[in-house]
């Protein structure tokens, strides 16, 4: 109890002194002793290279480093080099065929060593191993070759004019690993490298002292690190595991833990929460969509797996006064406000950030339930055996509604649906486990991309800040079919050639503006066309302890990027 | 041996008053206070979920986004400022449904699948339990089945039955019975294994027991053997593994519903209604007060039910 | 007896490889696949090189085969070699989790702690509890004991564990502050201040699951004593002039134990199972939360390996039970 109230004084007191001390946080490396940060989902490696899960990538982010980052602005900056490399400082080749990075002097890694542009190539070289099963190969798509002309300079060398060069080692997704650490554990050996996957050596803030799969990392500072006086912190207890309500209440109602990742609680529990007084949230924006796709093919239950969600169109799907009147039917703000709160804003854009390639084109937060049923009775939808349900071509307008479980998109189906029946269109809803649904077996007939249903909602989002790859989920061949094994990231079939030629002229296009301009046409063209109806723009949401200084919460890169730079405020605990 | 002797129809001492076996029992039965307290209840919740919608036919998925978080009318009692409303008389979640009628529907599917997943169970595990404990020559093969059965990840098998049965079961019942139909079958098929073993060994062990000699060596045939005196004294373990089954099946709902392997979002159970509240248990503690509340009493009273049973159907104390 | 263990014993051997074999083809055919954790800004081409670097593009019967060639040949080896410095196993591949790309049995050895801290602990508590209540329930059948017994276990068996878990934490962490909801699986007992620390991390967990195990094996040590209590065995032992203590203790207790033994060995592999739910409530992280998270990654090395190894358990502990029947009461014969 005792503890609880000083604490409670001690929050009191934090506003304040963050003002008057705002030098104070300046000092000795490890100052401040332990910093807890909990991630519902627990980290099972740290070679973001052998497993792409979010979780994986942020803890490994304090012990590997790539050459640029995202700042929380979504701007790239330089990180292990001395500049970002640009067509006008002379780092990208006017031809846009190669990139050269200049890297800083005297980093080393956390065993002493010095870091060198030999290292950035083995990461290469291990990442494009055929036989390792590199989770971020895609950083690599296009790249020719990687050469190593002095011990600081790394020209990337690509096979066709790259005007968004900035894939290959910027980003968490992209870190460098020390090349004599791994250099036994090239392709099919990866995964047999449990102590280097374990413990990556790094030229980071942290070094890990052990790591428990699934459980708990546990960290040092990294006595070698670049900067002095830095980090404020001797060690970091990274937990894993559990679920986020736990996770948000150990960081602003028992105050056991400085920092929690992406809490998706609904708003009235964080607000709760926040009672506690121990720690606030934070949020910010990526391109994260909740989106409900609309089905471009027919999804009929008679159909043979071969034809079903393979033949086009949809019975009514397809015409624009259906998928319009069912956007204009939904109450976007109110979905926002029951699901996300400050984590969330109402979009009509399938790439709502950054803010260059944010279409203005479409309004979509006024629910009309009056037009939309006028616009379906003028289309000749009309319900005439007087059940409520309208009918198309003599069939009703029923439709299978799938989602993954999950408690906000439970609440948002029931919503959804009861917006819909008042426009006389029947949902029977269908929550399937994450596991499976986003799982790709193409044995299972639940998986997103077999799409066995007429809507479903999730949510996707890109990497960076460069939306065209992104974009290019909205070609006709990207469309899953039985042929590629229901591989592909045309969830919803949409196919337009003006669409495809249009994104042709996004790729060989190098202007910065120009690119936002198609990018914004493409968008619109994807949802005026019906390919999906967006909901809400989704953001990060993470808490952090008051007592817990310099969190900036970063969603173009990973979340702990300056860990760093943290620091405890006010009195220690 | 008076196992045997009640076994045999007794002389009839009182002519004038008919005993028949079965009013003997009920009888027993009405004395014992637990039991009628439980079957009292349990007949209340019943009705209460069956013919509740018919009094309050508020649908339980509409949604009244403007009357959401409505607090139950009792607390007003203490808190004149709080949100409560008489058309609410349970308040309403943080979409504005309806909670009374939730718990009202969600008790319909909780009991029936509490009920019927325990009595499939208790069918399976008691057939497969006395089977293989009085027929040595079925016992090896019936109890590797049920270790196989053990050792079977739930999770697994059930996205595997989801899988092979879900789209039949729904062309051919619908949406809402074909998937009652796959989760009462599953909870079924994977909660009988404890009551066998149980039931076996108790069998086994009864086997050897005078009275079963004494009743084989006049010639009884197996059948009448295990129907008459093997059974009746292996039904108090019956009796518990049926009373925590029931409690298993309508927890094991609510732990499906959260995996997305069980009915559908807008189905409301007792299960799914509790653990959809535990997040705002401080700030609401009605919404996992009711649910919470039906599933204990509802488990507390068909334990009674058990005991009165039990104690009704044994000759020894009856009639003491 | 001895004869009757013996046949168990070596006939549970292809009983067990048939599980295996049943295991296997369950999990082959659940939906699923390792790679839907990933996020989906990975595209499809990537994640099925991913899956082909973890095996996957083999028949399953090759995995199978992989797999209980490596279970029952190679880690052996490596276990003798871990003891005695030789070197058997020479670099063969072990089992490798999915997931994490690590030894699946340095990864359960690492859970098995925190696993009998927390689950084994709240299952000799709950059995420590629930036998007394069971044997005074029914020796004094009705009375405000019993009473008071049968209402709490009931009530406690029929709320599940993830409120009640989420109740005592907002009650002891949230509001007193007395105890820390979360376990620290690094916490190391060397002290009496550790140790006091351990016990008050393990308190809440341990408290809980123990509720459901006393509910069930006092139901049914009750009702098992109950129906002996009647017997005219009890008659006879009282009449012969024994004390009270014997009757209860030697001859009711020892003929009811039978569903008592078959309950407490049928929950022993379930121990090792871990508590999913619980574990998950206050982040424990032992075995159930390992097989959980391997479930939904469909991380078939780690789920088989942890589902076979319970099998053996289930296999062994149903096979002690058999043979306790047998001391318990002689007159069951297996010959």
């Amino acid at each position: 109890m005792k503890l609880k109230t000083a604490l409670m004084g001690a929050v009191a007191t934090v506003a304040v002194a963050q003002m008057a001390y705002a030098d104070a946080h300046e000092g000795e490396r490890g100052r401040d002793g332990e910093v807890k940060i909990i991630y519902w989902q627990a980290p099972s490696i740290l070679n973001p290279f052998l497993s792409g899960g979010t979780k994986d990538v942020e803890s490994a982010s304090l012990i590997i480093e790539p050459l640029a980052r995202y700042d929380p602005q979504g701007a790239l900056i330089p990180w292990l080099v001395d500049e970002v490399p640009t067509v006008s400082n002379g780092g990208v080749s006017e031809d846009l065929m190669s990139i050269t990075w200049k890297i800083t002097e005297g980093i080393m890694w956390s065993d002493g060593t010095p870091f060198t542009s030999a290292d950035v190539k083995f990461t290469y070289e291990y990442c494009t191993d055929p036989e390792s099963g590199c989770a971020q190969v895609t950083k690599f798509e296009g790249v020719s070759s990687v050469d190593t002309p002095d011990d600081l300079t790394v020209v990337v060398t690509f096979d066709s004019p790259t005007p968004f060069p900035y894939g290959p080692f910027v980003g968490g997704e992209s870190p460098i690993i020390q090349a004599a650490q791994f250099a036994n554990c090239m392709g099919a050996k990866a995964p047999e490298c449990t102590d280097e996957n374990f413990g990556p050596i790094g030229t980071g803030p942290f070094v890990v002292t052990e790591f428990r799969t699934n459980d708990v990392i546990q960290l040092v500072a990294n006595e070698n690190y670049r900067e002095a006086g830095k980090p404020a912190f001797a060690s970091v207890t990274f937990k894993g595991g559990g679920d986020a309500t736990a996770a948000g209440r150990a960081v602003m109602e028992t105050g056991e833990f400085d920092y929690a990742w992406n809490l998706q609680l609904a708003p009235d529990v964080i607000a709760s929460m926040q009672e506690g007084g121990l720690g606030s949230p934070v949020a910010g924006f990526g391109p994260l969509v909740e989106r409900i796709m609309l089905n471009n093919t027919n999804p009929d239950q008679s159909l043979s797996a071969e034809e079903r969600s393979v033949i086009r169109p949809h019975p009514f799907l397809s015409d624009p006064a259906v998928y319009n009147a069912m956007s204009l039917a939904i109450d976007r703000p109110l979905l926002v406000e029951v699901g996300y709160g400050q984590a969330g804003k109402v979009t009509c854009n399938w790439v709502p950030a950054p803010a260059a390639v944010n279409s203005d084109t479409f309004t979509c937060d006024v629910q009309d339930i009056a037009a939309a049923n006028a616009m379906l009775d003028e289309a000749g939808y009309l319900d005439t055996d007087g059940d409520g349900v309208r009918e198309a071509n003599g069939a009703p307008m029923a439709i299978l509604y799938q989602t993954s479980t999950n408690a906000v998109r439970q609440d948002f189906q029931a919503l959804i649906k009861e917006w819909w029946s008042e426009i006389g269109i029947d949902a029977e809803l269908r929550n399937i486990d994450a596991s499976v649904f986003f799982g790709g077996d193409p044995g299972s007939p639940d998986t997103f991309q077999k799409f066995y249903a007429d809507v479903e909602m999730y949510a996707n989002t890109f990497n960076g800040t460069d939306p065209q790859s992104y974009l290019a989920n909205g070609l006709c061949d990207k469309a899953p079919a039985p042929d590629t094994q229901w591989q592909g990231e045309n969830i919803s079939r949409f196919c337009s050639e003006e669409y495809d030629a249009l994104h042709a002229q996004l790729t060989a296009t190098a202007d910065a503006d120009e690119r936002a301009s198609i990018a914004r046409q493409l968008n619109d063209l994807i949802v005026s066309e019906g390919g999906m109806i967006p909901l809400v723009h989704r953001g990060r949401l993470s808490a952090h302890a008051n007592s817990l200084g310099g969190v900036d919460l970063n969603v173009w890169d990973s979340e702990l990027w300056n860990a760093a730079d943290w620091y405890r405020t006010g009195d220690n605990r | 041996m008076t196992d045997i002797s009640t076994q045999v129809q007794p002389p009839v001492e009182t002519p004038e008053k008919v005993r028949n076996q079965w009013w003997d029992v009920w009888e027993q039965f009405r004395s014992h206070k637990g039991a009628m307290a439980g079957l009292i209840f349990l007949i209340f919740i019943t009705l209460f979920c069956m013919l509740g919608p018919v009094v309050w036919d508020v649908d339980p998925g509409k949604l009244d986004i403007r009357n959401k978080d409505v607090r139950p009318i009792y607390t007003a009692i203490w808190d004149g400022d709080a949100k409560t409303s008489w058309a609410r008389p349970m308040g309403t979640d943080h979409l504005g449904r309806d909670i009374m009628s939730n718990i009202m529907q969600g008790g319909r599917i909780s009991l029936a699948v509490g009920w019927t997943a325990m009595i499939l169970a208790i069918l399976i595990g008691t057939l497969v339990g006395v089977l293989s404990g009085y027929f040595r020559r079925l016992d090896w093969a019936l109890m590797r089945f049920t270790d196989l059965v053990l050792s079977l990840p739930l999770l697994p098998l059930l996205l595997v039955m989801m899988l092979l049965f879900r789209d039949p079961l729904r062309a051919a019942f619908g949406p809402e019975n074909g998937i009652f139909i796959l989760i009462v079958f599953g909870i079924g098929i994977t909660s009988w294994m404890q009551t066998a073993r149980i039931v076996r060994g108790d069998v086994m062990a009864l086997k050897e027991r005078e009275f079963v000699l004494a009743a084989r060596s006049i010639g009884t045939p197996p059948r009448r053997m295990i129907t008459r005196h093997v059974l009746p004294n292996v039904l108090s373990p019956i009796m518990v593994s049926a009373t925590l089954g029931l409690a298993t099946a309508i927890i094991t709902e609510s732990a499906l519903s959260f995996l997305g392997l069980g009915f559908p979002s807008d189905f409301p159970t007792w299960g799914k209604i509790l653990f959809d509240s535990v997040d705002r248990m401080t700030a609401f503690p009605e919404r996992v007060l009711w649910p919470g509340l039906a599933i204990s009493l509802t488990v507390l009273a068909v334990n009674y039910i058990g005991d009165g049973l039990r104690d009704a159907l044994d000759p020894r104390i009856r009639g003491l | 007896m001895l004869n009757y263990t013996i046949r168990r014993l070596v006939l549970s051997i292809p009983t067990l490889l048939f599980i295996a074999l049943v295991i296997f083809l369950l999990l082959e055919l659940a939906p699923g696949d390792p790679m839907g954790s990933m996020p989906l800004t990975i595209p499809d081409d990537v994640k099925q090189r991913m899956r082909e670097a973890l095996g996957l593009g083999e028949p399953w019967y090759t995995r199978f085969y992989l797999w209980l060639y490596q279970f029952f040949i190679v880690e052996p080896q490596y276990w003798i070699d871990g003891a005695f410095g030789t070197n058997f196993a020479n670099d063969a591949q072990r089992i490798i989790s999915f997931q994490s790309r690590s030894p699946v049995f340095d990864t359960i050895a690492e859970r098995l702690p925190q696993t009998l801290w927390v689950v084994g602990m709240s299952y000799v508590v709950g059995v420590a509890i629930a036998l007394p209540i069971g044997i005074i329930s029914a020796y004094k059948q009705y009375s405000v004991f019993d009473q008071a017994g049968t209402f709490v276990s009931m009530i406690g068996f029929s709320v599940p564990p993830f409120f009640s878990g989420v109740l005592v934490i907002v009650i002891f962490s949230v509001q007193l502050g007395w105890l820390p909801s979360i376990y620290d699986t690094t916490h190391e007992v060397v002290d009496w201040q550790t140790f006091k620390y351990q016990l008050q991390q393990m308190i809440m967990p341990v408290m809980v699951l123990a509720l459901q195990t006393t509910a069930q094996v006092s139901r049914y040590m009750r009702a098992s004593m109950l129906d002996n209590l009647g017997q005219d065995y009890v008659r006879t032992a009282r009449a012969k002039g024994m004390t009270e203590s014997v009757v209860v203790m030697r001859h009711v207790l020892r003929n009811s134990m039978i569903p008592v033994v078959t309950v407490i060995a049928l929950g022993i592999p379930s121990i090792f199972g871990g508590a999913i739910i619980t574990e998950q409530v206050f982040k424990v992280n032992g075995l159930g939360q390992l097989l959980i998270i391997a479930l939904q990654g469909n991380d078939i090395p780690m789920v088989m390996t942890i589902t076979f190894l319970l099998a053996v358990l289930i296999v062994m502990m149903n096979l002690i039970a058999d043979i306790l029947y047998g001391v318990l009461d002689p007159r069951i014969r297996y010959d």
